[in-house]
């Protein structure tokens, strides 16, 4: 048979702005691999595309609204979920789907994230963590495992972190799973059942960011990171998500798996 | 919207109500259906109001968990094509400025109307200041002009919300109704007219179809782009960073100076339909009293008791503080001796005054919790020989 | 709930394995060699030449012409938008 065909456009190209391509995001980040399983679960989705909103905060994460041909909003650092609130509130007829990373949805936002899950407002949130700001140059954050380098924990970081699945379902989430940007079936999978589900849903993916957490952190590459995303990632059958917080050393486990999906009283449900 | 629930929306008729009732039936009146607010003295009985009657006429209100909520809220529901409100006070004006700052580089109508109180930080949270005037110029960071209407009754609570949103939606931006606590907890007589009375506007919407094509930033003479709703398939960006014509974040310099020139622009070349204000008695005035706002009644009060000691006095209240009637107070420093500004703040109207004038400026003011007496301007009116 | 119960050996006289054909945006490519790691057939390898950001990009091994069996996988991980693949019928 033949050996590969070069081509020009790619099959999900519509629903990307595919004229500011490539992409701002770095050799080895996992945030195109996330953007890629979204894009498919859309295009696979029952709702059309122009009834699917995008919602983005600041960082690199940030940035996916502005690659994704849909009405797309890049709002500001931490507000992502609001924004989208009102855009739900207002048009439930809408499927908002916020992409954003740790630190925006967790540390300036994170009172923004408490509130949205308590009011279960039917939002699919995909927070991307790689453990660090990363547009700024790799600081620490909310989710930078303990003892972690970064520039500004040059000492190792010491704050304990969020447990971000236990969080979310602690808050009353509907869906909570967490992949990585390596389980690109899996999260293709729940990125589609959190389109089908009424309620705030929220996935989790760690996504590798080789220049400002994995080199300076025993990791190295985004290859590397995602080496260990194989070989760490553990989807256990009945999974205790008091255990699921993530220190990111080669000798641990990786909690990985869909953990909860219920069903409860939901605001700006489609009707 | 049936006839049925439009008319639902305009209490039409006489009320006695205060002030902060009113702004919120001025809201209703002009069409707002959607509100997301926090509770916060003296405005928290427009929110109440509003909880009430906005699910009466299928509206939606909301209750955020702060006021950087509330604004990113309002500007996302905007965006789905409705007229989107939020009620403050000067500590939650102060958190909503980052994404009133959003608000404008997007150009997303809405209304935010701040109940001004004693600052700076907690400050009097019961009593009337006028010290977010400057707030509502410069909160945010970055260079825009701003819309601000500084009702001075219940009456003008109502029309002037009504006023907001019709210049949100002409002009593309989150407009202020900057009130005060006395106005905003005076209980006077308002005026509803019949629904068809109401002069109302309503933001522009693409003419084309989706395509390629078509420039969510494209404007035309008017400076102010066409706004399209989301779920409309236009699959428009919308971002707070420096962007093209195409809505793309852009790093470029003249790119950044195009765009915030025309934020800025589409405003400045409107002043004249936006600015308002009322002059009396300044035909043949050598002192004229400035004001605005609560403090305008009582300057009002001062300048006939000097009328009556035989002055010549006259006023100028200011409607609009944003953007500034400059052209009217130039206008002015040509016949007249000497300004009076009175405000319940340091001096932040009569420094802007100062800037369009060599006339002396009396500074009548303090820094808030009470109002103005019209004696107190009274006496600055008398430095004035007549 | 335990995964034997509801896993079945399969026969593999039923199974007919897809076959894939490889499709590559050269110019999209930035290297990081997700597909090539990870294609379950190592069907992948770096091209011998570069694009115009000087990126080696993937590319059918020799004697792999025949491997892929279109199970999507460099298409999902691709951060790029670079690399799918279709059945051949």
């Amino acid at each position: 048979m033949s050996r590969e065909t070069v081509v020009k456009t790619h099959p999900l190209d519509p629903l990307l702005r595919a004229d500011r391509l490539p992409h701002i995001w770095c050799p080895g980040c996992g945030l195109g691999s996330i953007m890629s399983c979204l894009s498919n679960a859309i295009a696979s989705s029952a709702i059309p595309p122009e009834k699917h909103v995008i919602v983005s905060g600041i960082g690199c994460t940030g940035r996916v609204a502005g690659y994704m041909k849909l009405d797309s909003f890049h709002t500001t650092h931490g507000r992502a979920l609001p924004f989208a609130t009102g855009l739900k509130m207002a048009n439930p007829e809408l499927e908002v789907t916020v992409v954003s990373g740790d630190g925006d949805l967790f540390a300036i936002g994170g009172n923004h994230f408490i509130h949205a899950a308590r009011r279960n407002i039917d939002l699919n949130v995909i927070c991307v963590n790689n453990f660090n700001y990363g547009m700024t140059g790799g600081q620490a954050g909310p989710t930078t495992p303990v003892g972690s380098r970064t520039t500004t924990t040059p000492q190792g970081a010491k704050e304990p972190t969020f447990n971000l699945p236990l969080l979310a379902s602690t808050l009353g989430a509907v869906y909570v799973a967490r992949w990585t940007s390596l389980h690109v079936r899996q999260l293709e999978k729940a990125m589609s059942r959190v389109m089908q589900k009424d309620g705030f849903a929220f996935i989790e993916v760690l996504s590798p960011c080789p220049i400002g957490f994995g080199k300076s952190n025993d990791i190295g590459d985004g290859l590397a990171e995602m080496s260990m995303y194989r070989e760490n990632g553990v989807i256990p059958i009945e999974p205790d998500l008091t255990q699921a917080a993530i220190d990111m050393k080669h000798d641990s486990s990786i909690m990985l798996g869909n953990f909860v999906d219920i069903e409860r009283p939901a605001l700006g449900v489609r009707q | 919207m049936t006839t049925a629930t439009a008319a639902a929306n305009v209490l039409t008729g006489q009320h006695f109500m205060n002030g902060d009732l009113a702004c919120a039936e001025g809201a209703l009146a002009a069409g707002c259906t959607f509100f997301a607010g926090y509770p916060i003295t003296p405005s928290t009985e427009i929110a109440e109001r509003l909880a009430r009657r906005l699910p009466e006429i299928g509206g939606t209100y909301i209750q955020m968990e702060d006021e950087l909520a509330s604004m990113a809220c309002i500007l996302g529901a905007s965006w789905t094509g409705v007229k989107s409100m939020t009620a403050t006070s000067g500590p939650g004006f102060t958190l909503m400025m980052e994404n009133i700052g959003l608000g404008m580089m997007t150009e997303t109508p809405c209304v935010v109307v701040d109940v001004q109180r004693g600052g700076p930080s907690t400050g009097l949270p019961t009593l009337v200041s006028q010290a977010d005037v400057m707030q509502a110029k410069w909160g945010s960071h970055g260079d825009y002009e701003p819309i601000a209407y500084a009702p001075s009754s219940p009456q003008e609570m109502f029309d002037y919300t009504i006023k907001a949103f019709n210049a949100a939606e002409l002009y593309r931006l989150p407009v202020f109704v900057l009130a005060d606590e006395t106005v905003g907890h005076m209980t006077e007589r308002v005026t509803i007219p019949e629904p068809a009375e109401l002069v109302l506007a309503d933001r522009r919407r693409p003419i084309a179809p989706p395509d390629d094509g078509w420039l969510p930033y494209g404007v035309g003479d008017d400076l102010v782009p066409a706004m399209v709703r989301a779920g409309d398939g236009y699959a428009i960006h919308v971002t707070g960073l420096t962007h093209d014509e195409r809505g793309y974040p852009v790093v470029d310099a003249q790119v950044h100076e195009r765009m915030v020139r025309r934020i800025s622009r589409k405003i400045q070349i409107h002043a004249p339909q936006i600015c308002e204000y009322e002059k009396i008695m300044t035909d043949d005035a050598n002192v004229v009293v400035i004001a605005y706002g609560a403090t305008a009644r009582a300057a009002r009060s001062a300048v006939m008791a000097a009328r009556e000691k035989g002055i010549r006095a006259g006023m100028l209240r200011l409607i609009t503080v944003w953007p500034f009637p400059a052209g009217v107070i130039k206008e002015l420093a040509n016949v007249v001796r000497r300004f009076v500004v009175a405000e319940i703040n340091l001096g932040q109207v009569s420094r802007e005054v100062e800037r369009y004038t060599r006339r002396p400026v009396n500074w009548i003011n303090h820094a808030g919790g009470t109002m103005i007496t019209p004696e107190a301007i009274l006496r600055g009116i008398m430095q004035v020989k007549p | 709930m335990s995964y034997t119960s509801y896993r079945r050996p399969i026969d593999l006289n039923d199974v007919r394995v897809p076959r894939g054909q490889v499709y590559v945006i050269p110019e999209r490519c930035k290297g990081c060699r997700f597909c090539i790691e990870f294609c379950p057939e190592d069907v992948l390898v770096e091209s011998d030449g570069m694009n115009a950001k000087g990126y080696h990009f993937p590319v059918v091994a020799e004697g792999k012409e025949d491997a892929c069996v279109n199970c999507r996988f460099c298409r999902l991980v691709c951060p790029e938008f670079a690399i799918y693949t279709e059945e051949i019928r």
